[in-house]
């Protein structure tokens, strides 16, 4: 039933010490970093100390610029999913429930699989230009397949049983699909939006890298050809907040509406 | 003590005449039911008797309006399909309602304002004894729990006619009986019109006023058996002789 590919068990008994476990290794992991980055002999414009990332982040945020390229990035991934999923979801709905309409689509759903929406990237770019609308676009598309299939899964994996009890209490198609279909088929829709949440980030990153005016990926591009690597950590790291920030709140939305399930169903995050 | 009197000018609720149903196949069909016929009256409990693969289900789900019948009539009072309510083999229960939120789900349905229907909700729970679990998902239930949760869902909107899909088919002998007792029980207090199928000889005399046999596929009525044990019934009623010879009759007419 679950499309996650990081299911684990866990027990939630054992979250605080989790909790804890977290925070000292991601600790371990930055004075590794910092020790390394010190002795191993490797140029410090190379490889950066954290204590550096730092500083250089904190003059970035100071000036602002930072944050005119965190909410260009961010608004792109969030329109890009916003569109992704609602044509995706609506698609997805309409080709579980005719089996004709899914013979139709099939072959272009296969196709726009096979191409890696990375690769036609940079043609995107040229067709609808440098601003955010070609980066949205990439977003969707990323976005787009991973939550049709999930949808079409869920809303196929509704049991036989639970339309039978609906139509037995004569229930309308729309009772059908709030109170049945909607519930039934969100666990496996959640999968699916909480890939897309991470993919849809990559999207939009790679747009900004081939073409783009400002952006988290425009910073690394102009830090880069400065040879101002410290800015090129500040924004990889803006890049991975984000993508967990998303990861999050998708997960806070799984763990809010998705109560009813075992806890050890869940990816605790 | 009750008995069950019929008075004689009571019209059927339902008439079934001459039912049968094929599912096409590429063999020429698969004949499931052939020729059945029958009268349902108030507050009847009938029981319909046969080994798997007589057709049972088939014919509750053409009763509750699931399936077309091939050929034959259904023929309700009043001409209109009545309320239905229905229990399955498994419970059926939504993981993602509580135990109360389920039971509600048909008055949900008829779009009843939300407190009126959480007392309603709350009588059934009552009377179907789950006090306590009202906030419980369903997860957390015991096969015979979630049974229970499916009785009180099939009746709670008052339908005109309750549907029995072999309800204790999946829980343990010692819950089956004594969900029996309990169903028996729950009959007395509603007085509903109840179709129940079943393959347990003692669950069909235990509950039911008429057992009817159906054969083998095609099923067809084999035995018309009215069960004159007196009501209320207890567990004391299935060792009495009387119970043993309605129950040796019933088991000589099924092959």
């Amino acid at each position: 039933m679950d499309i996650n590919p990081l299911k684990v068990f866990h027990p939630s008994s054992a979250k605080r010490n989790g909790m804890w476990l977290r925070v000292l290794s991601l600790g371990l992991g930055l004075v590794c970093w910092q020790i390394t980055s010190i002795f191993s002999g490797v140029e410090v414009f190379i490889l950066p100390p954290p204590l550096k990332v730092w500083s250089r982040f904190l003059v970035a945020a100071q000036d602002g610029s930072l944050f005119r390229d965190i909410g260009v990035t961010f608004s792109e991934v969030v329109l890009g999913l916003i569109v992704g999923v609602t044509f995706a979801t609506i698609l997805g709905y309409s080709v579980a429930k005719s089996r004709a309409l899914e013979q139709v689509l099939s072959p272009y759903l296969v196709a726009s699989q096979a191409i890696p929406v990375v690769a036609i990237a940079p043609l995107l770019v040229l067709w609808f230009g440098y601003g955010m609308f070609s980066k949205v676009l990439i977003c969707a598309l990323i976005v787009f397949f991973p939550v049709l299939i999930n949808t079409i899964v869920g809303i196929r994996a509704v049991p036989q049983a639970f339309y039978d009890l609906m139509k037995s209490l004569r229930a309308s198609r729309k009772q059908i699909l709030m109170k049945v279909e909607i519930p039934a088929a969100l666990p496996i829709f959640l999968g699916g939006l909480r890939i897309g949440a991470t993919l849809s980030v990559i999207g939009a990153v790679v747009g900004e890298l081939i073409g783009s005016k400002y952006g988290l990926g425009n910073l690394i591009n102009r830090a880069r050809v400065g040879y101002d690597m410290p800015m090129v950590y500040v924004a990889v790291f803006m890049l991975i907040f984000l993508a967990l920030g998303l990861y999050g709140i998708v997960a806070r939305i799984e763990k809010k509406l998705l109560r009813w399930q075992e806890t050890f169903e869940r990816l605790n995050v | 003590m009750y008995f069950a009197v019929k008075n004689m000018n009571t019209k059927p609720i339902l008439t079934v005449k001459n039912l049968s149903v094929v599912f096409p196949d590429n063999n020429g069909g698969l004949h499931a039911l052939d020729d059945i016929s029958f009268e349902v009256f108030p507050r009847d409990f009938i029981c319909f008797l046969g080994p798997s693969g007589s057709g049972k289900t088939t014919l509750l789900r053409i009763l509750a309006n699931l399936l077309p019948p091939t050929t034959g009539q259904l023929n309700f009072i009043h001409n209109q399909h009545p309320q239905i309510g229905m229990v399955f083999q498994q419970s059926n229960l939504m993981p993602w309602r509580t135990v109360m939120d389920n039971i509600k789900l048909p008055l949900e349905l008829e779009n009843m304002d939300e407190s009126t229907a959480r007392i309603k909700a709350q009588e059934m729970i009552e009377l179907v004894g789950l006090n306590g679990f009202e906030d419980s998902w369903p997860r957390d239930l015991s096969g015979g729990m979630a049974q229970r949760v499916a009785i009180a869902r099939a009746l709670i909107h008052d339908p005109d006619l309750l549907l029995l899909d072999e309800p204790f088919g999946s829980l343990d002998a010692i819950t089956r009986e004594r969900m029996w007792t309990e169903l028996s029980r729950i009959w007395q207090a509603k007085q509903k019109t109840v179709i129940m199928v079943t393959h347990s000889i003692n669950e069909s005399l235990f509950l039911a006023d008429r057992v009817l046999v159906l054969t083998q596929r095609p099923g067809k009525i084999k035995f018309d058996l009215k069960v004159d044990l007196p009501r209320p019934r207890n567990d004391d009623i299935r060792y009495t002789p009387h119970f043993g010879k309605l129950a040796r009759k019933l088991r000589e007419t099924i092959e």
